[in-house]
This record gives C-alpha cells, sequence and structure tokens, in this order.
C-alpha cells in the first residue's frame, strides 16, 4: 500500500513537472506574440507588459483545464483579449485613471519603421501610409479592432479569429470588412 | 473590394492597400521588438539594483515619518498656542463686562439717590407753605382781631 502511494505521488509529481515544462515552452513560444497584440491594442508598452504577465499567470493557473481542443495560441489570446477588455472597462469606470495613461500617440507609433526602404521618400511615404492606418484603427470599435490587428499583424486565419474571439467567421468578416472600409478610407483621405 | 470578404476566405486588395498594411505590419513588429528587448532589459537591470533599492526606499521612509512627525508637532503647538491665546482673550472680555456692569450699577444707584433726593426736596418745597397757611391765616386774623381790640 505504502510502495503504491510512494509510486502514486512520483508519478503525479512527475506528471505535474512534465506540465510544467509544457507550460514554460508554450509561454516561450508565445509570450513576444501576445505582448505584440496587447502593445498595437493599447500603443501603450508598460499596459501591453503588465497584460501579458496576467495573461500568462492565469494561463498557467488554468493550464491543467486547457484540453487542447483549440491551439494552445488561440487559447492564450483568447485569455489576453478578455483581460484587454476588463481593464478597459475598469478604466472606463475609474475615470481619474485616464490621465494617467502611458499610450503613445499615432505619430509616435508610426516611428517605428524597419530600414529596408530603398531611398528616403520610400521611407517618408511608408511612414505616413502607416500613421493613417493607425488613424483608421484608432477610430475602430474594439471588436473591430481586435479582428483587424489578429487578422492584419498576426496574420491569423478568419477561422483561428472566430475560435480566438469567439465570433462566427460571417461576423469576423463582417468586422474586417468595416475595418478594411475605414482604412481605404483614411488612405484616400491623406490626397 | 470589400466583397472579397465575404465571397471568398482569399483577401485580395488594391496594391496600395496591401502595401500600408505591410508596412503597418512590419511597423508593430520593429516596435514590439523594441520594446520587448528593453523591456528584458530592463528587468534585468532592474533585478540587479533591486538589493540598492530598499537601502533608498528606506530613507525616504524616514524623511517622509520625520517631516510628518515635525509636522505634526508644530500642529499640536500652534494648536495650544492658539487656544491660550482665545482663553486670555475670553478672559480680558469677561474681566472688562464685570466692570462694565459695575459701572452702571453705581451709575443706576447714584441716578437713585439723585432722584430721591429731588422728590425730598419737592416735597418739602410744595408741603411747607400749605402746611403754614393755617397759621398764616390765623396770625393774620389774628392780628386783626388784636388791632381792632386795640382800637
Amino acid at each position: 500500500m505504502a510502495a503504491g502511494t510512494t509510486v502514486e505521488s512520483m508519478t503525479s509529481a512527475t506528471a505535474e513537472g512534465m506540465a510544467a515544462e509544457e507550460f514554460a515552452r508554450v509561454a516561450d513560444g508565445h509570450r513576444v506574440r501576445i505582448f505584440r497584440f496587447l502593445l498595437a491594442s493599447t500603443r501603450d508598452a508598460e499596459m501591453a507588459e503588465t497584460l501579458t504577465q496576467e495573461t500568462f499567470l492565469k494561463a498557467h493557473r488554468n493550464w491543467s483545464r486547457f484540453r487542447g481542443e483549440s491551439s494552445a495560441m488561440t487559447w492564450l489570446m483568447r485569455i489576453a483579449i478578455n483581460l484587454q477588455k476588463d481593464h478597459w472597462r475598469n478604466r472606463r469606470l475609474q475615470f481619474w485613471r485616464q490621465t494617467q495613461s502611458n499610450a503613445v500617440d499615432v505619430n509616435e507609433a508610426s516611428d517605428w519603421l524597419p530600414s529596408n526602404q530603398a531611398s528616403q521618400e520610400q521611407a517618408l511615404l511608408a511612414r505616413e501610409q502607416v500613421g493613417h492606418v493607425w488613424r483608421a484603427v484608432e477610430g475602430l470599435s474594439e471588436r473591430q479592432r481586435t479582428v483587424f490587428l489578429l487578422r492584419f499583424v498576426e496574420e491569423m486565419e478568419l477561422s483561428e479569429i472566430a475560435a480566438t474571439t469567439g465570433l462566427s467567421e460571417g461576423t469576423v468578416k463582417a468586422h474586417l470588412s468595416r475595418a478594411l472600409a475605414r482604412v481605404r478610407a483614411e488612405l484616400r483621405g491623406k490626397r | 473590394m470589400s466583397s472579397e470578404l465575404q465571397n471568398g476566405e482569399e483577401m485580395q486588395l488594391e496594391p496600395e492597400l496591401s502595401q500600408a498594411l505591410g508596412h503597418f505590419k512590419a511597423s508593430v513588429h520593429g516596435w514590439s521588438n523594441e520594446v520587448w528587448s528593453n523591456e528584458v532589459w530592463s528587468r534585468t537591470m532592474e533585478s540587479r539594483s533591486r538589493a540598492v533599492r530598499p537601502a533608498r526606499r528606506r530613507v525616504w521612509r524616514l524623511a517622509v515619518a520625520c517631516s510628518l512627525a515635525l509636522l505634526m508637532a508644530v500642529g499640536a503647538a500652534s494648536g495650544l498656542l492658539y487656544e491660550r491665546r482665545q482663553q486670555q482673550v475670553l478672559a480680558t472680555m469677561q474681566h472688562e463686562q464685570l466692570l462694565q456692569q459695575q459701572q452702571q450699577m453705581t451709575q443706576q444707584r447714584q441716578q437713585a439717590e439723585e432722584d430721591l433726593l429731588a422728590k425730598v426736596e419737592s416735597d418739602i418745597s410744595r408741603e411747607v407753605p400749605s402746611a403754614m397757611e393755617p397759621l398764616a391765616q390765623l396770625m393774620t386774623t389774628g392780628g386783626t382781631e388784636t388791632a381792632s381790640a386795640n382800637q
């Protein structure tokens, strides 16, 4: 009986160790992507960092419940989106915190450009375009923005976006369509 | 152009939009990578400087505690001084009131005495002639009778 208990506890410890290892591997593989999505959604590096930490803390707590029905990325992204929603909801209620936001403005966000443009004119044009897209993104609803960023920054498939956001594929398409229309209008408006 | 989203999985975007979205994606990736590497770097630095922080925090706490204690002491002292001053002012006012009351009472007493004296004087000045009148009459009639008797 005692031997059985020892074996059971050893098996359980081994399983826990394996689960922890697996979680660490998954977290390492997806941390940057989750952070990037949260950074693009909030334009606030500190907030993105905090929300990323919260996402992985929550995921760690619930890791045993993750059945692998969806991909780990979809599961983690869903947690991140929900935390982000909760955060904005709380922030709206605590109106005096609005002033403490560290979000950078659209122009500052457009500063980051890879230096693979052939000429200075091209770099300037690229920066302008990025600025217009940011302005359009700023005007989107929370859901449209999420769908847009998942599609065009994270390059997720429509089915993945639907699984992540809990929306139907049709709704995802509709949101993307509206978001693109806005980006288009913003790009045309520059002329 | 939005119809491609409703009808098919593949999105055919016009070149300019496609280019803008490509730049946007590259920009967000670049930004995120830079911030992420800075975050990792700053976290490393933070863990290094963590040992220094508590001492600094302790000094700050001590300074804040001292300032608060000083403020409280000054507040208490000025409160006491204010209280004392108020008591002095109150005592002076009470003393002045008492003096005024005494003065009023003295004045009233003097007034009453003067009134009484005036009344007595007026009574006397009015009573004496009327009391003396029969005597005067008597004297007048007595004088006449004596004169006629003498005649």
